[in-house]
């Protein structure tokens, strides 16, 4: 099976990085959660209820819808806090990339590990520039609001071909193909990782993978 | 076909898609009330959230997609449409959009409807829920109020988009394939916001289902006249009896939550019971309202509205001018559905308002206010309209009007240019100072005054060139000493440094 790797570029000022990629990986994870599960007997199992909310950027116009969950708020926040001061303490106009990994994991004999064997990747390019005056901003934050519409219907459309998605598994398996961590949503396993590219782009001055879902902490 | 499909999944397909339509028109329609919408995830199981999201009935928009309906499910041949206008006080209206829930007859026959039709369902709307806050008519909604609301229609049959203007873009949300067809979920929307005439509209045919009192007490027919202003007032499901609409209860039948892991001859191990519906257990919509009754509310306080203009399409303007009246006092223009009538309750005189609002070319410039005559305010959609140019004799650019007498300490300073000397003339264009949101009166315009000395600020002492000389040299002849008293406590700065960390 292979993993489907989608792209997705965007140009924002810096101001806007925090926002843009929320939005995005949001839209995506929106996408790739259910709600909890229940499992009974019998085999079956029941699906909690997924609650949605709209969020206004301050510096972009544009709203996206996110999932009602504060524990994957706050993670999602601080990969992509993380990631902007990376952007930032690279320098001005910067370039770098987000990605969200799903994943699942296969299990090994002892001694060797589990395996993480991604299913979907999608990379968000951020490509950051400086404005001179407030004007070009003003223009800016409409520009990148129309960006990040388009973008969210490109998600959309990758993720409305219904392509692979992991086996609904067992309840001894669940842990292998969905996040339980939540008390409240249940996502696929995901992580996110990031690089930064300085403005040289001769080498990567710095690259950061940061695991911020690595249930695989052993 | 058919024939292959289990009367079971038959009727389960049907219920999905039935319930898929109703849920995707509440979607649509609480997309475009102008407000953010909030609900709550539940990790237990209601039983009453089709399709595993909290996504409220509203018991009006749910009768009314019924209404349309009438029993159909969609199907080839038979599309579902919400289309979504805008309504001027002037009572001109313009389609913004129309979102098309079709079949065709691309089939599936190998899916399995419990499980797999099921969760795509759910997907799409999910994108369905993204792709409303996407489109430009989200944007428009979202600054509706005195100026203008947004209204919807749904219609059952063929899909009309020809009221979307010349160029209407088209976006899919998604597609799902089923035994008997493939459900497919568009939507086509206006990109020319331009300046329509009147006569457009006396022709085409009168928006229905424009319902007033959208959010009090269910209508006893199924049309109010149209001037018949309500407060907008949504109540909570818990407060109505529920006995209006026989819909309200239909919509909490059972829906399938229980899936099953087992090999796929056993589609179901069970079902949930009926249980009598406790509206209040179903999605909780968390408003940040002030009163929970006027959870709907759609005019925003006070402030000036600018749409941007959008790509593919006009370089006008659209504005909104908001009233300065509190929603509490100007509750007959709440929400979605408006009354007919111009309530126009802005205290302003129209001509100043927009002369002093619409124009994004600086807010200081001064126009005349002739320019922008009782005249053209006439014309529907007027403020969409470009505006021409000013004729030369008006233009305070050609013709600076005097300045009045301003003392000020610009005198001393030592940047005073005199800039609004008008001995100046010759080097500089006199700008009366227009200060965005002053009034335009006799009185002297402190605001005005204000931005004027300020901009020529004194200099500071401290920066200036024979004491800022005598300041560098004694710093450097301090430096030797700070720096040893600094050496001194350095272990106190390296603990300073590690507690922050």
């Amino acid at each position: 099976m292979n993993c489907r790797s989608e792209v997705l570029e965007v140009t924002v000022e810096s101001r806007q990085v925090e926002e843009a990629m929320l939005g995005l990986l949001h839209t995506i994870l929106m996408h790739r959660s259910t709600g909890k599960f229940h499992y009974k007997k019998e085999g079956t199992y029941s699906i909690g209820t997924v609650g949605t909310l709209d969020f206004d950027c301050d510096f972009i116009d544009f709203t996206f819808v996110r999932v009602s969950s504060e524990e994957l708020d706050r993670v999602i926040r601080k990969a992509v806090s993380e990631f902007k001061d990376a952007l930032s303490n690279s320098g001005s106009d910067g370039m770098g990339q987000i990605s969200l990994e799903f994943y699942q994991k296969k299990k090994s004999r002892w001694p060797f590990s589990d395996e993480c064997i991604p299913w979907e990747v999608w990379s968000i390019k951020v490509n950051v520039v400086n404005l001179a005056n407030e004007q070009e901003r003003q223009i800016c934050r409409e520009k990148v609001g129309e960006k990040l519409g388009e973008k969210v219907i490109n998600v959309v459309e990758v993720i409305n071909r219904h392509e692979y998605l992991p086996k609904m598994p067992t309840q001894s398996e669940v842990d292998n193909v969905f996040d339980t961590s939540l008390k409240d949503v249940q996502p696929y396993l995901y992580k996110i990782t990031f690089q930064i590219t300085d403005t040289l782009g001769t080498s990567v001055s710095t690259t950061m993978r940061r695991l911020i879902k690595d249930t695989l902490a052993l | 076909m058919d024939s292959d499909l289990s009367p079971q999944d038959k009727k389960d397909l049907d219920k999905f898609i039935k319930f898929f339509a109703l849920k995707t028109v509440q979607v649509i329609v609480q997309a475009r009330l102008g407000e953010k919408i909030c609900t709550r995830s539940s990790s237990s199981p209601t039983g009453s959230d089709w399709f595993n999201l909290a996504i409220k009935d509203i018991p009006e928009v749910t009768h009314e997609a019924k209404k349309a309906l009438a029993g159909q499910l969609p199907g080839i041949g038979r599309s579902m449409c919400v289309e979504i206008s805008l309504k001027t006080s002037e009572g001109d209206s313009m389609e913004l959009e129309t979102w098309c829930l079709e079949m065709n007859e691309k089939c599936d026959k190998d899916i399995k409807v419990s499980y797999t039709v099921y969760n795509r369902l759910s997907v799409l709307l999910k994108s369905l829920l993204a792709i409303t806050r996407v489109t430009p008519a989200y944007k428009l909604s979202r600054k509706q109020g005195h100026d203008y609301v947004i209204l919807y229609r749904i219609y059952f049959g063929e899909v009309q988009l020809n009221g979307l203007g010349e160029g209407f873009q088209t976006v899919r949300v998604g597609v799902v394939g089923t035994p008997v067809g493939t459900v497919t979920l568009s939507c086509a929307y206006r990109t020319n916001l331009a300046f329509m005439s009147n006569r457009q509209f006396e022709r085409a045919a009168p928006i229905m289902g424009i319902i007033v009192d959208h959010f009090v007490d269910p209508p006893c027919g199924s049309h109010r006249p149209a001037n018949m202003g309500h407060p907008c007032n949504y109540r909570a499901p818990d407060d109505e009896d529920g006995g209006h609409y026989a819909g309200v209860q239909d919509s909490q039948e059972v829906c399938t939550t229980s899936f099953s892991t087992s090999p796929p001859s056993q589609l179901y191990a069970s079902r949930l019971s009926y249980h009598p519906p406790t509206l209040a257990g179903a999605a909780d919509l968390c408003h940040p309202a002030a009163n929970p009754n006027q959870v709907l509310h759609a005019v925003r306080e006070g402030g000036v509205v600018m749409v941007p203009a959008y790509p593919h399409g006009t370089d006008t303007h659209l504005t909104a001018e908001q009233a300065p009246n509190t929603p509490g006092s100007s509750g007959d223009d709440d929400g979605l559905l408006h009354s007919d009538e111009g309530r126009s309750v802005s205290p302003y005189d129209p001509v100043e308002s927009l002369n002093a609002f619409t124009r994004k070319v600086g807010a200081f410039v001064n126009k005349p206010a002739t320019q922008l005559t009782a005249a053209s305010l006439d014309l529907p959609f007027a403020a969409f309209a470009p505006r021409g140019l000013d004729p030369e004799e008006n233009d305070p650019m050609v013709q600076p009007p005097d300045s009045p007498p301003c003392p000020s300490p610009l005198q001393a300073s030592l940047h005073s240019q005199g800039s609004e000397g008008s001995g100046q003339q010759d080097d500089f264009v006199m700008v009366d100072f227009r200060p965005a949101f002053s009034k335009d009166d006799l009185l002297p315009m402190d605001l005005g005054t204000f931005y004027r000395e300020f901009q020529n600020p004194p200099q500071l002492a401290s920066l200036s060139l024979h004491i800022s000389a005598q300041s560098m040299a004694d710093d450097l002849d301090s430096l030797p000493e700070k720096l040893a008293v600094y050496e001194k406590n350095i272990d106190e700065f390296d603990a300073f440094v590690d507690m922050l960390q």
